[in-house]
């Protein structure tokens, strides 16, 4: 019925070509067996292998992978506990004042955070390192974790809290029991959120890592500035293949669990 | 003993289980509950009923502890309970949106209340099956809630507030997400439960009908005060005034002023150049005292002649209702006034005596009405 017309075709392509072109060359490239990123000199997967070998990227993906852990946790920790006081603890004084505040750094240039982070550091003395990097990415995650989790938390039905209490349980059992499960699936994209920021920034690591802690975007950026090597295009190659991989479990996981919620209403309709 | 109306707030001797004195709940400058006083007793199926607005939910919410009364005192057998949280009161609310668990099965939500207070699980798990067998949801228990239907779901959470067998269980407008068919049923499988457990139910709805059916006793609320507290009959037949009557039910509002024509008995001037009419009260009025007649359509008789009876008045047909088992004539007054006049259709509709533009005479007795004073 509704038939691609040629205006739609030509403009889908374009966008494609647009998304994904550069990063089809890049991964073509990393299978490139020249030194030289923008000749093609047969396939090969040497620079794979050179990359295992090197201990410089490897670090630094290892530090990468820490920091977002622990921060993208601590944040997940701080941010849902904002959000459930911004959302549940009625109108107190200076509310509207929180709550700007906990999105203002949304908003805020990184290079501004990464900097002010920075002076706070070299002014209390603090050792620039993995704890720094962890402390800078935890403090603008959280907003981030904050954002999502309120939105589910505003939606939330809280006659399920008043049930909980009701039945007995304290305030903190019924979060435990009852809140907590129900804004799970927030909580953990939430994390997911923070851990991929972190992943990937390179403004505020630059600004708050010492000499003793390389995150890989910063590795790469810097070995970028020597020239592109084979190496960085197969390292990439690796992070997009993950990603896709990563999204491509999410989607079927989310896919089966609106078909079981579907199968399981129609199930209680003919019951009833 | 055994044929003994129970109503234990007739008998002085009855301590109350739950006593509002002189509560009032402010949220802001608004007053939601204005200086209230009631006494609701042990096994009483007691029915909040009001307008929204009417802080017959703050009430309840005070009750359960969501609230705390800004003034007064609340007690629940004889103990102040202001202050005391929810989940360390007596009381178990069934909520209006049921607020089911929706990631526990039904087993696991009946059980959620008793596991807070109880270790022993062989005695959850015969309080659990118990329950489930009273609300008849045995097939369900490996359930979860989004996996069965509406009226099963309302099941589950009276099931849920009743596990910990609470002194007072509370339910808030139980039966509004239901449709009509299975309300009624359900209305009286409540009462059901309610006569089996022994628990004092208190009861919010805004449907009229419902409290009349499952309450032992209706309190009407109007902006935060009781405008009456009776039987679903005294309510009905007896209200004490018009926003009472006119509330519950359908009712014709004569307005006039009284004069003693004998005891208990006025006559009610109500326009100029008509006879007036007649009217017993036990209530007293003065003469020339502004009063007001409530009659009930179905109390109001419906003739073609002038018929033999206390108070009769010549009208015209205005409109009629049909609904099938009866039907509501509205009869115009020489004076503007429309009367609706009940009568139940014991014939077919073909053969109906009176139709559109009819004159007719309408009757009722001294005693079909209620003379009040405001």
């Amino acid at each position: 019925m509704n038939r691609l017309s040629p205006f739609n075709v030509v403009s889908l392509t374009m966008g494609f070509v647009f998304l994904y072109v550069p990063m089809l060359i890049l991964v073509i490239f990393s299978f490139n067996e020249s030194k030289l990123v923008t000749v093609w000199a047969g396939f090969s997967t040497k620079w794979y292998g050179e990359l295992l070998a090197n201990d410089a990227f490897l670090d630094a993906a290892w530090v990468t992978l820490q920091v977002a852990v622990i921060s993208s946790t601590i944040a997940t920790v701080l941010g849902t506990m904002a959000a459930y006081v911004l959302v549940r603890g009625g109108r107190f004084f200076g509310r509207t004042l929180f709550s700007g505040m906990i999105y203002a750094p949304l908003v805020m240039p990184e290079v501004i955070t990464g900097l002010s982070l920075l002076l706070l550091f070299i002014g209390i003395g603090m050792d620039r390192g993995v704890l720094t990097i962890v402390l800078a990415h935890t403090t603008f995650s959280m907003c981030f974790v904050s954002v999502v989790v309120s939105s589910r938390l505003m939606t939330f039905d809280q006659s399920l809290e008043e049930a909980a209490l009701d039945l007995g349980a304290s305030p903190f059992t019924a979060f435990r029991l009852v809140t907590l499960p129900i804004i799970a699936p927030a909580v953990v994209s939430g994390w997911l959120l923070a851990f991929t920021l972190s992943l990937d920034d390179l403004v505020i690591a630059s600004f708050t890592s010492g000499p003793s802690a390389t995150t890989l975007p910063m590795k790469i950026w810097s070995s970028v500035r020597l020239g592109v090597s084979p190496e960085i295009n197969a390292l990439s190659t690796i992070l997009i293949g993950l990603v896709t991989i990563g999204v491509i479990c999410a989607s079927l996981a989310s896919k089966q669990a609106a078909l079981r919620a579907k199968r399981d209403e129609q199930q209680a309709a003919r019951a009833a | 003993m055994a044929d003994t109306v129970f109503a234990p707030w007739d008998d002085p001797d009855q301590k109350p289980l739950i006593r509002f004195r002189n509560v009032t709940k402010r949220f802001g400058d608004f007053t939601a509950i204005d200086d209230l006083t009631l006494d609701i007793f042990e096994q009483e199926f007691f029915a909040l009923l009001g307008p929204s607005g009417c802080g017959k939910t703050t009430m309840m919410r005070m009750l359960a502890g969501f609230e705390n009364p800004t003034e007064g005192r609340i007690e629940l057998a004889g103990n102040d309970i202001a202050g005391v949280p929810p989940n360390k009161r007596a009381v178990n609310m069934m909520f209006q949106s049921y607020a089911l668990f929706p990631h526990l099965s039904i087993w696991d939500n009946i059980a959620f209340g008793l596991r807070r207070e109880s270790s022993d699980k062989a005695a959850i798990s015969a309080r659990v099956e118990e329950m489930l067998k009273l609300t008849r949801l045995e097939k369900f228990a490996k359930r979860k809630p989004h996996q069965i239907s509406g009226g099963q779901r309302q099941r589950v959470a009276l099931a849920r507030s009743l596990a910990k067998a609470p002194k007072l269980l509370l339910l808030d407008e139980p039966l509004g997400a239901l449709d009509a068919k299975l309300r009624e049923a359900t209305q009286f499988e409540l009462m059901d439960i309610q006569e089996k457990t022994g628990t004092t139910f208190v009861i919010v709805t805004h449907d009229q009908e419902e409290a009349m059916t499952v309450a032992s006793r209706v309190a009407v609320m109007d902006e935060g005060r009781i405008m009456q507290v009776a039987t679903p009959e005294q309510i009905y037949e007896a209200p004490q005034s018009v926003y009472v009557a006119d509330f519950i039910g359908d009712v014709n509002i004569i307005r006039g002023s009284a004069t003693a024509v004998g005891p208990d008995r006025y006559q009610i001037a109500w326009a100029e150049g008509r006879d007036p009419v007649h009217a017993v009260s036990t209530r007293p009025f003065s003469d020339g005292q502004e009063c007001h007649l409530a009659i009930r359509p179905e109390k109001v008789s419906i003739h073609a002649e002038h018929p033999a009876a206390d108070n009769a008045v010549q009208g015209k047909v205005l409109d009629i209702a049909y609904l099938g088992n009866l039907s509501t004539y509205h009869v115009e007054l020489p004076t503007g006034e429309i009367i609706k006049a009940q009568v139940a259709n014991t014939r077919r509709i073909s053969r109906r005596a009176f139709t559109w533009e009819d004159p007719v005479w309408i009757s009722w007795t001294e005693t079909a009405g209620v003379l009040l004073d405001q």
